[in-house]
């Protein structure tokens, strides 16, 4: 795939004085993107794959990247809330808005609390449902090297993918960036996420009105892709979609299928 | 100086595979290694040491909190506590503590560190730990980026509510009450002396000198590592200009007291493995959940728990983990050294001591005890003489005449 240069800036939301990042490529029609737990990764493959056919725009979660105003965001509301902010200070136009795990959680709440205002939902293996017989995997007490093979179905793909550009665990310093960057982010994950990932998302999604197309990777060792058909169920204009040889990162692992999935429905 | 003989609880019957056939002492340990049977009479062994500690003339007795492991058996450290109260008459009973974000309201730690020192006659000293993350997060479920949020405001009401004499509210963001009106409230007035486990969060230095609190640095590495530590935390009280009290600090050491240096080694050394290799065997994944610690922390805070996990206990034997200073073991003169030097290195007033040492037997934990109070504690009584030996605002203020006790058996 041809390399896709994203651009970065930052914008400050006048209501709680966050400052976000915002990561853009591409051009088309608008397509609004909500991360995972794990942020972006350097060269993400899904941002690169999706700016081929849309204009992506991708806000970093405050604790992400160089978003800044976490201690402002505490509960579900907090986040929907903010990310409906967000969306409404870059302006964009009837955008598909699309959100991955932790992002699908927080794009679903957006369209089941403003129904008007979010009209295409993509959700990409989301978080915040969850089923007994089916536990989601408590990902807050992963080591690190557990992690390919928890979110990838070619666990040494996802691995390279992972720790491309990273530096040396081995040294101190690095390794203090990187537990700052971690705890960072996760604990700011953990805060919709943790012990289990959900905040009563389940009593909402009859209220989402939007066209929702929902997608799941087929060997998702995180989040079961039982889940898929429980979303699928309680949203009205739902259909899903579900990945072969893809795991919980499965815009990254498959980003063609997924674009092609998003261009067919919308 | 002011000596606390402290009881971790461990549960004693963890089989020798245990390292192999179990990841983790905490948190997701199967609880079918549990035998309720042979607990009731651990629970009553290990309440006779507290008891037995005192009669041979320790300043306190000590208790605290876990959660979901076999390292510590004790959910309520509270009921221990209210036990005590019956059958001791002079020690300090040193609760350390009760993990204040964990309850709803928190206002029950309130009462019920009101109802120990009420029972006690005025014997309580309060501990408030942020709690491990195994038991705060993950057995406990709190959210690890809110925990330190949510400590800091069930502190303000559990001391307001001592305080107060009359009802009030209490709009907190996590606790809401219409009515606060502790009843009963604690005999020392206006609050019992409150230490602060700490681990190295460099936010709990300011905390203690804010509120006059005793910082107790609980570690397992022994005092040559803490020293850093505990140097960091000077520096501060320096910084802060207040006084240098050594009762300020306090510090857990793991101590075995024998007739020679050998015969410590012959008698513990078995005891000591098992502490180290069994009880502290954590899972890396559970010992510190994302956001647990402030980022100031892991700035500051020298990679701490990459450190302790990092340390290969299995391969440690008992010469690297004496001549390391982990354990403060030999004869009593071995062991009055170098409980001097530690004392005087950290600058500590308060040593928390830990003579019951993993699996290790009544008769040997009686005997380790009896050496350190009648041989190694009189040689350290005197330590801080500039203080008096003695820091009214951080130990125990017992009612005059509190009512004798009739034990009903007799």
């Amino acid at each position: 795939m041809a390399a896709v240069r994203m651009k970065s800036r930052l914008i400050t939301l006048k209501s709680s004085g966050a400052r976000i990042e915002v990561a853009e490529a591409g051009k088309g029609r608008d397509l609004l993107f909500l991360h995972g737990a794990g942020g972006h990764m350097l060269n993400d493959p899904l941002l690169a794959a999706l700016a081929t056919r849309y204009r992506v725009v991708a806000p970093l979660l405050p604790g992400y990247g160089r978003s800044v105003g976490e201690d402002d965001l505490r509960d579900m509301l907090d986040f929907t809330l903010h990310a409906l902010d967000v969306m409404e200070k870059l302006d964009l136009k009837k955008p598909i808005v699309v959100g991955h795990s932790m992002g699908g959680m927080i794009a679903a709440e957006m369209a089941a609390i403003a129904r008007t205002e979010v009209s295409k939902l993509c959700l990409l293996a989301p978080a915040g449902l969850w089923l007994d017989d089916h536990p989601v995997v408590d990902l807050f007490s992963k080591l690190p090297y557990e992690l390919p093979a928890l979110l990838f179905h070619d666990a040494e793909a996802g691995k390279k993918l992972m720790t491309a550009g990273s530096g040396n665990m081995d040294d101190p310093e690095f390794l203090k960036q990187f537990l700052v960057m971690n705890a960072r982010r996760l604990g700011m994950a953990g805060k919709i996420l943790f012990p289990i990932p959900d905040r009563g998302l389940a009593q909402r999604l009859y209220r989402i009105r939007a066209r929702t197309l929902i997608i799941w990777g087929r060997e998702d060792a995180l989040i079961p892709a039982v889940y898929g058909k429980a979303f699928r169920k309680a949203i009205r204009k739902a259909k899903l979609v579900k990945i072969a040889r893809a795991g919980h990162a499965v815009g990254q692992e498959r980003p063609d299928a997924v674009l092609e999935a998003i261009r067919k429905f919308f | 100086m002011k000596f606390t003989w402290f009881h971790l609880m461990p549960w004693p019957h963890m089989p020798d595979d245990f390292r192999q056939k179990h990841r983790s002492v905490w948190v997701d340990l199967p609880n079918r290694m549990y035998e309720p049977e042979l607990g009731h009479g651990v629970y009553h062994r290990y309440l006779d040491q507290l008891e037995y500690a005192e009669n041979v003339g320790f300043d306190g007795i000590g208790v605290n909190e876990h959660h979901a492991n076999a390292y510590g058996l004790m959910p309520s450290p509270n009921l221990m506590a209210a036990t005590l109260t019956r059958r001791t008459s002079r020690a300090a009973l040193v609760v350390l503590g009760n993990s204040i974000a964990l309850y709803n309201p928190p206002l029950r730690v309130a009462e019920e560190f009101a109802m120990l020192d009420v029972l006690s006659g005025g014997r309580l000293i309060a501990g408030f730990p942020v709690g491990t993350s195994m038991d705060t997060n993950y057995a406990y479920g709190t959210i690890p980026a809110l925990t330190r949020e949510k400590y800091a405001e069930a502190h303000e009401l559990i001391r307001r509510a001592w305080a107060a004499d009359e009802p009030f509210a209490f709009n907190g963001r996590y606790t809401k009450l219409r009515y606060v009106n502790c009843w009963p409230k604690p005999i020392q007035r206006p609050a019992p002396p409150i230490f602060i486990p700490g681990g190295g969060s460099v936010e709990t230095y300011d905390f203690c000198l804010d509120n006059t609190y005793s910082y107790s640095y609980l570690s397992y590495s022994g005092y040559l590592r803490a020293k850093l530590l505990m140097e960091g935390y000077w520096k501060r009280v320096a910084e802060r200009k207040a006084d240098e009290s050594p009762y300020r600090a306090g510090f857990a050491q793991v101590i075995c007291v024998a007739d020679t240096d050998a015969e410590a080694e012959k008698l513990y050394g078995p005891h000591v493995s098992y502490f180290y290799n069994r009880c502290l065997h954590v899972y890396p994944g559970f010992a510190d959940a994302p956001g647990y610690r402030t980022i100031k922390t892991i700035q500051t805070g020298a990679l701490s728990q990459f450190t302790q996990s990092g340390r290969d206990y299995p391969n440690m034997t008992w010469k690297d983990l004496t001549e390391n200073r982990y354990v403060v073991a030999g004869s009593p003169e071995t062991v009055r050294q170098q409980m001097e030097e530690l004392i005087r290195s950290l600058r500590v007033g308060n040593i928390f001591c830990l003579l019951h040492v993993g699996d290790m037997p009544d008769d040997k934990v009686r005997h380790s005890t009896r050496l350190f109070a009648e041989k190694v504690m009189p040689h350290l009584r005197n330590l801080w003489p500039e203080w008096n030996n003695h820091d009214d605002r951080f130990w125990v203020h017992p009612m005059n005449e509190p009512v004798p006790m009739k034990v009903a058996a007799e």
